[in-house]
């Protein structure tokens, strides 16, 4: 029987800025800088045990941060740019990624067991989904104040002991979930950076998925500190 | 032992393609995988079925022709085997055994289990080569090389070119074939002047083969048969990045 051996794969023209290499480099630097950021925020979240005044002051410095060579709130408003920039370029490469990947495969296997990489890096792209629907809530929770039963601007400290009030306990729910979700994010992500950005030591391995797995502990323990905190009355 | 097979069927690239069940009976457990598909053909041929098409070469692992999923694992079950180095005493009489193709968008099925690797041969024609004078093989010890760098490169070097790591990737990714590639020459002085060019050119012609990117998930290397170890693609990434920023 005559098999036709002429069919081959439809060719695309990738430039190297969007080869799948790069692509992840974007997503390795582009992590690596939010990661940064939730560890400084997570460091202020643990004022909220030296008391309100405390807590409140913090929250308002940050408005001043950069001040005075830069006026008030500019440098909020700075980091709010480039963290938004980096979350645009990180789900962007993303969904190339996902997208390249699905055609990448086709025809499905019929019989396929579990993939044999851990529920970190198996849920990688839905649990980013998870944590984007999470910050958007976030952030007209306790940033605009908009979904806050208190929403006072002024007193921050307030309105995340309204919002992790006992009666609210599907907030604590929800934020904690969240929280789960980043950390497990992080867990293979901050490997994956690692390996992205060149770690190639299979000594260096051992270092980078230990280290990513005590920092997502880290993270993960502090951000539900406060909520924890709130719901056992330690903070009120 | 007497078993079941359920192999994909299609007779070219334009079939659809099925899961056809086969009853193999009287298998000796020393059979390897493709002895007993080679036994399962020839009933087929008596009984005026077409055969099932597979591609295997040496059947002694090195040359990299086999491989298919077996029950959904390149290969098969035992780490670090070909699927013609793969016995029949390591499954179970009266197993039902699922045989699959690779399957990615860049090795489309040619026939039944037969797939066109083609693509890695356009990875390995951008870059996978180094530039030396023909003539006479040069002295064994005319370029030191470091044994440590030697060990290594050849470690990177026994990958044979099998295509598990894509059928493994849930990405669909060549890259772990493609690290190989780029570590085996890039360690090596000989392949030192192409060192650039050719992580650069050689992903270009993976991401156009249309293979998937790699995100650090390491099914590739606990399926691949020569156990190339994912730190490879590290230094792909390392080299990859050097380049992009040089040119």
């Amino acid at each position: 029987m005559a098999v036709d051996t002429k069919v081959r794969p439809v060719r695309t023209k990738v430039p190297a800025t969007r080869s799948t290499v790069s692509l992840k480099i974007l997503m390795a630097v582009t992590g690596l800088l939010l990661v940064g950021f939730l560890f400084a925020h997570m460091i202020g979240n643990l004022k909220i045990f030296v008391g309100a005044e405390s807590f409140d002051h913090y929250a308002h410095w940050l408005r001043e941060l950069g001040a005075p060579l830069l006026p008030e709130q500019w440098y909020l408003w700075i980091q709010r740019a480039v963290l938004t920039a980096a979350v645009l370029g990180h789900i962007a490469a993303a969904t190339i990624l996902a997208r390249r990947a699905r055609k990448a495969r086709p025809v499905r296997y019929a019989h396929r067991p579990k993939v044999q990489g851990s529920y970190a890096a198996r849920t990688m792209r839905w649990g980013g989904v998870i944590v984007l629907l999470f910050v958007i809530y976030h952030i007209l929770d306790l940033t605009t104040g908009t979904l806050n039963p208190v929403g006072d601007r002024e007193h921050p400290y307030a309105n995340v002991v309204a919002d992790f009030a006992p009666d609210r306990w599907y907030v604590t729910l929800w934020y904690a979930l969240a929280v789960v979700a980043v950390g497990l994010h992080l867990r293979h992500g901050l490997f994956s950076a690692a390996r992205t950005l060149g770690q190639r030591t299979a000594r260096g391995e051992r270092i980078v998925r230990r280290a990513a797995l005590v920092l997502s502990v880290v993270l993960v323990a502090g951000y539900l500190s406060v909520p924890f905190a709130v719901l056992t009355g330690l903070v009120s | 032992m007497d078993i079941q097979v359920r192999v994909w069927r299609q007779s070219g690239p334009s079939d659809r393609g099925r899961m056809v069940t086969y009853d193999v009976k009287d298998i000796s457990p020393d059979a390897s995988f493709l002895e007993m598909l080679d036994v399962l053909n020839e009933k087929l041929i008596l009984d005026g079925d077409d055969p099932i098409a597979f591609d295997h070469d040496c059947r002694e692992g090195i040359c990299g022709m086999c491989g298919m999923m077996i029950n959904g694992v390149a290969h098969g079950p035992e780490r670090a085997t070909t699927t013609c180095q793969l016995h029949m005493r390591h499954f179970r009489d009266g197993d039902t055994i699922d045989i699959e193709p690779w399957r990615a968008a860049a090795f489309p099925v040619v026939k039944d289990l037969v797939v066109d690797r083609r693509a890695f041969d356009t990875i390995i024609q951008a870059g996978g080569y180094i530039t030396a004078p023909t003539g006479t093989a040069p002295d064994a010890h005319a370029t030191p090389v470091p044994k440590a760098d030697a060990d290594a490169a050849f470690e990177a070097a026994t990958c044979i070119g099998c295509g598990a790591c894509v059928a493994a990737c849930p990405n669909g990714s060549s890259m772990l074939f493609t690290a190989a590639k780029v570590a085996h020459l890039g360690l090596l002085p000989q392949g030192q002047p192409e060192r650039q060019s050719r992580v650069l050119d050689m992903i270009e012609a993976q991401d156009e083969a249309g293979f998937g990117g790699c995100t650090n998930m390491g099914e590739c290397t606990t399926v691949c048969p020569k156990g190339i170890p994912l730190t490879l693609i590290g230094r792909l990434n390392a080299d990859y990045r050097k380049a992009v920023g040089k040119r």
